[in-house]
């Protein structure tokens, strides 16, 4: 109980010196915190893929279309309960700058099979029934200040020309993990027009959205779907929507990984520091140490002190840390928007949070501890300050 | 009179553990922000290398890499006959029609289905390679025009499961054979796959160019070329500088990772600079005696300033020094990834430029710099009397 006393006296006896450390250790677990959060919501999309849809693409790569003909075959196949399809239309809003994600897909099955994307019934109608029509998410009609009945124009890169939209629909997510940053809009508009445009690229799509009659089967459907089309002009590459979005991620796998480093480099950074701090409080105590264990307490008490003095810093700081996080983040989410759609902070990240400060606490006091236990009284009793 | 420089210089050696963790502390953000800054720089440098100033992309208007766009045959002939174009020694217009497609190949390495990557595949013409002279073959041989036989860049067939020579690659129902491996050094191309652009066209049921590259004849006929180009109302080309056209694709990665650098080094930097201070404030509390010597002697209250500023510079100084020294062995190191213009996968070095150097110096001696100048204030401003008393 003394021992706590004294511990917690040590922690805050140099006030400038305690504060700056606290400082420093609520700043690094809050860099800490945001990487941990970068990366979480890099696997978003992962984490938010349902287990009963697929999606099928040509097997060559994305680029490629598949013939529209195959969605009656692929409704055809056992286990599919749903097809949808969709293109990715890859236009932007006035400028580059401008990127948010948009297809053109059929507008019926889509919504159906995407749940928790929630569509006001009545504006979903207005929707069906225009052609022109489309449905944004809510944090992009927020964000360009969109209302229902704007015309937006896109400007097609892959499809060349202004196109231009109704907005008739905005969805919102059923919880805070859907994307609400995409523009749909009918894939038929897009059909008609390419078709004079551009005949070749006409009657396709490029991918197709199956719902499969339940999660287990999933499997066994790819197979069966890709099977069909073997040997084919286009031959098709099925995978869960999970694996599709893991593929992804897996391109940009270099920077996910340089940002584990750099989250790494952080908790070794700010034992530096810790360390640092420890080093100069035990050597500024060396005297009183001396004392104690001349007045009987052993090398394990002194270990006590030192481990606990780092702890209490380290938390206190981690704390400060973790509770700047959640608004770091709010700020932080309204500039990144655009590359990463969901930003937030996991439980996971606050748990890392805390198993690093404990890591950091216990290296940092190592080497002091050492010093401490192994110097003997009379030479700790010698030195002075 | 000031402080000799040899003071502040031994202060640091006294307390060996304390000016390395410190040190160590600033090392590690210099390394981070060196290493991301290096990181924008290769992407860049290797976009910049892929292209020559000499020679001109032509695309489709609009499209902002050449898997986008569509040139047709007819366009093209038409270009062609361009008289800004330079001529080959039998008189042949050295231009070339490709097309440039993405296949998902497997990378090697990791077995899970999921790390597959888009790797170009470029269907050239004979006039392709004298048009990139940085593309030079390093084993096996060339491509024979008119068959399915294709060489691949030296990044690819070290990147990706079965891409060595001899293997073989199936698209468009119809098997490819390697029979060559090339060195593009460090430039884009050293990521692509190359064969005959007829049959790749045929393979892939695509009847149309991606770009038209081709070499100026006089290196200022640029512009006249290019409003050849635009002006003509029979197609919506647009004509570029194939330095600029690359420049533009590595845009929007390179802003990305310069975005995220400063910004996690900002934070980082912070903790830094609070090291630096703990450790100042602490040199300052243990020498209180010593500079109330010093003042007595007769040392201005700014040469004690400047003692220890200059102490804490040396920090950030020996900080800098060494981050840069970790940060340039990334030098050896190549990583791949996806350029999000561009959809491809593109390989590249960490590339460590004076620029670099410069600003990851400048960096850390300001991180040493703010770390001190508030200790070394309270130095200079203690009364000697006081400071001579403590002890």
């Amino acid at each position: 109980m003394m021992l706590l006393k004294i511990l917690f006296r040590n922690a805050f006896h140099h006030k400038l010196r305690s504060s700056l450390t606290i400082l420093g250790i609520a700043v690094a677990i809050l860099a800490f915190g945001l990487l941990r959060t970068v990366i979480s919501s890099f696997y978003a999309g992962v984490d938010a893929a349902s287990t009963t849809r697929l999606i099928t693409r040509n097997a060559i790569s994305i680029i490629f279309p598949l013939p529209i003909s195959y969605a009656d075959k692929i409704r055809q196949i056992e286990g599919v309960k749903m097809v949808s399809y969709g293109n990715w239309f890859g236009g932007v809003y006035i400028e580059q700058k401008n990127f948010f994600p948009n297809f053109c897909v059929e507008p019926q099955s889509y919504f159906a099979l995407y749940p928790e994307l929630v569509l006001d019934a009545g504006q979903k109608k207005a929707f069906l029934n225009d052609r022109k029509g489309c449905v944004v998410g809510r944090k992009l009609a927020k964000k360009y200040g969109w209302k229902i009945g704007d015309t937006i124009t896109l400007k097609g890169l892959i499809y060349p020309g202004n196109w231009d939209f109704v907005l008739r629909s905005i969805y919102t997510g059923r919880d805070q993990t859907v994307d609400e940053t995409q523009f749909f809009f009918h894939w038929k508009y897009l059909n008609e027009a390419t078709k004079k445009l551009m005949p070749g690229l006409a009657d396709k799509v490029g991918f197709y959205m199956i719902g499969v009659i339940r999660p287990d089967v999933a499997a066994d459907t790819a197979v069966r779907i890709d099977k069909a089309f073997q040997n084919s002009l286009a031959e098709t590459l099925t995978e869960t929507e999970k694996a599709f979005n893991l593929g992804f991620i897996a391109m940009s796998g270099a920077l996910v990984t340089a940002i584990q480093m750099v989250s790494l480099i952080v908790i070794f950074i700010i034992i530096a520091v810790v360390a640092n701090t420890m080093a100069m409080t035990t050597r500024e105590r060396t005297g009183d140490y001396a004392i104690m264990k001349t007045l009987g307490f052993g090398a394990k008490d002194i270990a006590i002190l030192i481990f606990g003095e780092a702890l209490v810093l380290t938390f206190t700081g981690s704390l400060l840390g973790i509770v700047l996080t959640f608004p770091a983040t709010r700020i932080f989410s309204q500039h990144i928007a655009t590359y990463f759609p969901t930003f937030l902070v996991s439980a996971q990240t606050i748990y890392m949070d805390i198993a690093a400060s404990m890591i950091i606490a216990f290296l940092a006091a190592v080497i002091p501890t050492r010093q401490a236990i192994r110097i003997r009284i009379a030479d700790g009793l010698r030195r002075i300050g | 009179m000031a402080v000799p420089l040899s003071y502040s210089f031994r202060n640091l050696g006294k307390r060996r553990l304390t000016t390395s963790l410190t040190v160590l502390g600033m090392a590690l953000v210099v390394f981070v922000f060196a290493a991301v800054l290096m990181m924008a720089a290769g992407i860049q440098k290797t976009l910049i290398e892929t292209g020559s100033p000499d020679n001109i992309v032509v695309v489709r208007k609009g499209s902002t890499s050449e898997v986008m766009s569509t040139i047709e045959r007819k366009a093209a002939s038409i270009v062609e006959m361009l008289p800004q174009i330079a001529r080959g020694g039998a008189g042949q217009p050295l231009m070339a029609k490709e097309v440039v497609v993405l296949i998902a190949l497997k990378k090697k390495g990791l077995a899970q289905s999921s790390s597959h990557s888009n790797v170009v595949v470029r269907g050239i013409q004979s006039s392709s390679m004298p048009l990139r002279s940085q593309v030079k073959l390093v084993s096996g041989r060339m491509l024979r025009m008119g068959s399915s036989e294709v060489i691949v860049g030296n990044s690819i067939a070290k990147g990706f499961q079965g891409v060595g020579l001899q293997q073989t690659l199936t698209w468009g129902m119809r098997t490819w054979t390697v029979v060559g491996v090339f060195d593009a050094g460090n430039t884009g191309f050293s990521s692509e796959i190359w064969g005959d652009v007829d049959q790749v066209m045929q393979a892939f049921r695509r009847p149309v160019f991606s770009s038209l590259i081709f070499r100026l004849q006089h290196p200022d006929a640029f512009d006249a070329a290019q409003t050849a180009i635009e002006k003509d109302p029979r197609f919506t080309l647009e004509a570029k500088r194939e330095t600029r056209y690359y420049l533009d694709q590595s845009e929007t990665m390179a802003k990305f990772l310069r975005i995220l650098g400063t910004s996690l080094t900002a934070i980082f930097s912070i903790g830094a600079i609070i090291g630096a201070m703990i450790t100042m404030y602490s040199a300052v509390a243990n020498r209180t005696a010593e500079i109330g010597t010093l003042r007595a002697l007769g040392f201005r209250r700014r040469s004690i300033l400047l003692a220890f500023l200059t102490e804490s510079l040396l920090l950030g100084f020996i900080g800098g020094c060494l981050g840069l020294f970790f940060a340039s062995f990334m030098q050896f190191i190549s990583i791949s990834t996806v350029n999000f213009q561009t959809f491809s996968e593109l390989a590249f070095k960490f590339t460590l430029t004076p620029f670099i150097i410069a600003q990851s110096m400048i960096f850390s001696l300001m991180m040493g710099l703010i770390g001190g100048v508030l200790p070394a204030l309270r130095a200079s401003r203690l009364k000697i009397v006081d400071a001579l008393r403590a002890s």
